[in-house]
């Protein structure tokens, strides 16, 4: 568990970065860091491995203050990505990989062989191996920093704006990926993004900072769509945040009426109430001429269907 | 033509003090022992003020200056103040010259790298040192040597130059001849001197190829 | 060591002295001997660099060229050049040009490069034609990467010219010849103190044409 207890960064110049943050970042969970460029979101996460130091206050990781800890030591127990990877250009993707595996002086075909089970599971050829950081595309340097971050079994991940640098393709395809990895690995993280979509799609606590570096709101992103603590954190939401919403209540509860006569998943929008939100099924019975949306299961057959009106109902919750 | 077939086909400069192969290893043993030195004063300085910020302002000054001063001058000032005799009032002005290009690039090397990627190695646990030495120099390596080429080449030229306040040396022939009105002499020692330029230009390239990775060489 | 290093009625007597030695007149050849070379090289820079800047292949094998060229020590270029042209200052301004397009040459390539190519592609869009796109947009965006080129190109050239003097054609170069021939320190110290002075002046100019040719580039302190 990491813990922010009144921490406070002001720089000699008198700007105020991060001013008395109090949080709780809990183990085994994605806590994202949100909000305006000056928020302070970055400088919160640099505190956690002493690129920064606070002025006031203190930053606990499993209880002990991280400035008691030597600077090297603590990073090398925690992982690092940021947004434009910041590979050594000079090294091989497997060496880059194996980075703090060799730092920590573990045995080299040890390190090497942790590293090419790392690239495969971030989705990478293991060709890639003995390519250098040039000969990879944005996204993919982007997989190495993640798989580079993971490469010593860190309980702790840092990740500060990560995906900002990559098109949305291939940010999108990035993010699963690391829900994926999180589902499997149950890492804890802590992510920066300016973001307020990539922080409701992968956080299961949002905390809002504003400008000056106070923290807004801390929230699970559901309540935080439906429950906005004030005008800044609203508007910082956007206007469709009603709709966004639903994207986190599942579909599993609908009531479902058997299927007309005729009523076939093609020619109409679907989707699967054991897996599928509220917003899904709403888009599915937007895609239909016939206004209905059609409930499939894991093989593809209709348990049946649900009218819009039901839907507008059930999102009204 | 015909000064080359006279200067290379006259035994006069095949042995004795005036021996081209002489010569040529003077000028290598002066020009190697300069910018070995710079080199050993250069590299840790300027490694030292690209990775702590500290100090700057010496190496803009020093490279503007160095730029700026008339060699020659600087040789017959420094020379008549010293006195002949020995090798050092030579290797001095040579020293001082070599250094500040190597000075500058291993300083802009450093100071130059990724800001990410400064980032990245601290952010795994790397220490000071090891940035610098595992992140740092190896990005920064074509521009020092890159310095380095350029000293090399600054020294080789200015060991031609300093014959003329008694150097030994390939100079010795541009000088000596020049004074005899011996125009062979002169011309056939200004090729060897482009020769062993040439040599140098190659053998840096030929390192460049050899110690810089090629994940750094293909960025640039 | 009894001598000073600067007897100023030396310099009082010597600085217009009527005859070919006298060090205005030394200083005037310098001049003439360091800039020729600087404006000849910009001004075949520009096509040589324009020509590198488009046609990319062009562009390693003349970097390439002016590599070795730089490599090249002036006075071994004097000597050979003595053969050609004798003890005249061409002897001196044609190996010096030489040095400058080394320095120049990639100076305008960078400088084009340094162009964005959101500048370039919108200056496109609004239906410049090519020669008037270089002239109103590219050559303006590239003239603080070719002026510091230039500046490199000045310094180097102004302080070379005194290797010449061993060839008998170096400017205030002669002062150090003078001075080392008769054991005196005088004109040593006023020759490196004048080159150093004139490369000063000299880089000065470029900076101060540079603010006036480029008022947006101009940094805040």
């Amino acid at each position: 568990m990491i813990t922010f207890d009144g921490v406070t960064k002001r720089y000699a110049d008198g700007t105020v970065a991060v001013d008395d943050l109090s949080l709780e970042v809990p183990d085994g969970a994605i806590t994202v860091f949100v909000g305006p460029s000056g928020c302070g979101k970055t400088t919160s996460l640099r505190m956690i491995n002493r690129m920064i130091d606070p002025t006031e206050g203190r930053v606990l990781l499993d209880g002990k203050d991280v400035t008691t800890v030597d600077p090297a030591t603590l990073r090398r127990g925690i992982g690092y990505v940021i947004q434009q990877a910041g590979l050594f250009p000079h090294r091989r993707i497997v060496d880059n990989i194996a980075t703090v595996p060799f730092l920590l002086g573990w045995d080299k075909k040890k390190a090497r062989d942790r590293a090419m089970e790392l690239l495969e599971r971030v989705g990478l050829d293991p060709k890639m191996a003995r390519r250098y950081p040039y000969q990879l595309s944005g996204g993919q340097q982007q997989r190495v920093g993640v798989a580079r971050a993971l490469a010593a079994d860190p309980p702790v991940l840092l990740m500060d704006e990560p995906f900002s640098a990559v098109d949305p393709i291939v940010r999108a395809s990035l993010q699963e990926e690391l829900l994926r990895l999180q589902s499997e690995l149950h890492k804890t993280i802590v992510f920066v993004t300016h973001d307020i979509d990539e922080a409701v799609k992968l956080g299961d606590t949002v905390a809002v900072l504003r400008v000056g570096g106070k923290l807004a709101q801390v929230a699970a992103p559901a309540d935080l769509l439906s429950d906005p603590a004030d005008d800044f954190v609203r508007e910082f939401l956007g206007r469709d945040r009603g709709i966004r919403r639903l994207g986190f209540v599942p579909a599993k509860n609908l009531a479902l009426d058997p299927a007309p006569e005729g009523v076939t998943p093609e020619g109409h929008g679907t989707f699967n109430p054991a897996r599928d939100s509220l917003r899904a099924a709403l888009d599915a019975a937007l895609l239909s001429p016939d206004g209905l949306a059609v409930a499939v299961d894991d093989d593809g057959r209709v348990l049946g269907v649900v009218g819009q009106a039901a839907l507008v109902g059930a999102a009204r919750g | 033509m015909n000064w080359l077939i006279e200067f290379f086909g006259s035994a006069e400069y095949w042995s004795g003090d005036d021996a081209i192969p002489l010569r040529l290893l003077q000028h290598l043993e002066y020009s190697f022992l300069a910018f070995a030195i710079a080199a050993l004063i250069a590299i840790p300085l300027g490694l030292l003020i690209g990775h702590t910020g500290r100090g700057a302002v010496i190496v803009v000054v020093s490279a503007n200056a160095a730029r700026a001063l008339p060699t020659l001058g600087l040789l017959v000032l420094v020379v008549l103040l010293i006195g002949v005799g020995t090798l050092w009032p030579v290797l001095i002005p040579l020293i001082a010259l070599a250094i500040p290009p190597i000075l500058v690039n291993t300083y802009e090397g450093i100071r130059g790298a990724d800001p990410d990627l400064r980032d990245a190695a601290y952010g795994m646990g790397l220490r000071g040192s090891q940035v610098l030495f595992r992140a740092l120099l190896p990005v920064a390596l074509p521009l020092i040597l890159l310095g380095l080429r350029l000293s090399a080449i600054t020294v080789v030229a200015t060991a031609t130059v300093a014959a003329y306040v008694g150097l030994g040396g390939l100079g010795r022939y541009i000088i000596d001849g020049l004074a005899t009105k011996n125009y062979a002499e002169v011309f056939g020692g200004a090729v060897l001197v482009v020769l062993l330029a040439l040599a140098v230009q190659t053998g840096f390239t030929l390192l460049n190829r050899v110690i810089v990775s090629p994940g750094v060489r293909q960025v640039r | 060591m009894d001598e000073p290093l600067v007897r100023w009625d030396w310099i009082a007597r010597n600085w217009d002295n009527g005859g070919p030695t006298s060090v205005k007149v030394l200083l005037e050849n310098h001049i003439v001997m360091a800039f020729v070379p600087v404006i000849a090289g910009l001004l075949i820079a520009i096509p040589l660099g324009l020509a590198c800047a488009r046609y990319r292949w062009l562009y390693q094998p003349t970097v390439g060229i002016m590599n070795v060229v730089y490599s090249l020590p002036s006075l071994a270029l004097f000597s050979i050049l003595l053969s050609v042209t004798g003890l005249t200052q061409t002897t001196v301004i044609i190996p010096l040009t030489l040095f400058s397009l080394a320095v120049l040459i990639p100076a305008v390539v960078d400088g084009m490069r340094s162009v964005p190519d959101h500048v370039r592609q919108s200056a496109v869009a609004m239906g410049f034609q090519p020669m008037r796109r270089l002239t109103r947009v590219e050559l303006p965006i590239a003239v603080p990467v070719v002026l510091a080129g230039l500046r490199v190109a000045a310094v180097s050239s102004i302080s070379l010219v005194s290797v010449g003097a061993l060839i008998g054609q170096g400017g205030l170069g002669y002062l150090f010849i003078d001075g080392w021939q008769r054991q005196f320190y005088t004109p040593i110290v006023v020759g490196i103190v004048l080159v150093v002075a004139l490369a000063l002046v000299a880089d000065l100019v470029i900076i101060a044409a540079q603010r006036l040719l480029t008022p947006w580039a101009r940094r805040r302190a």
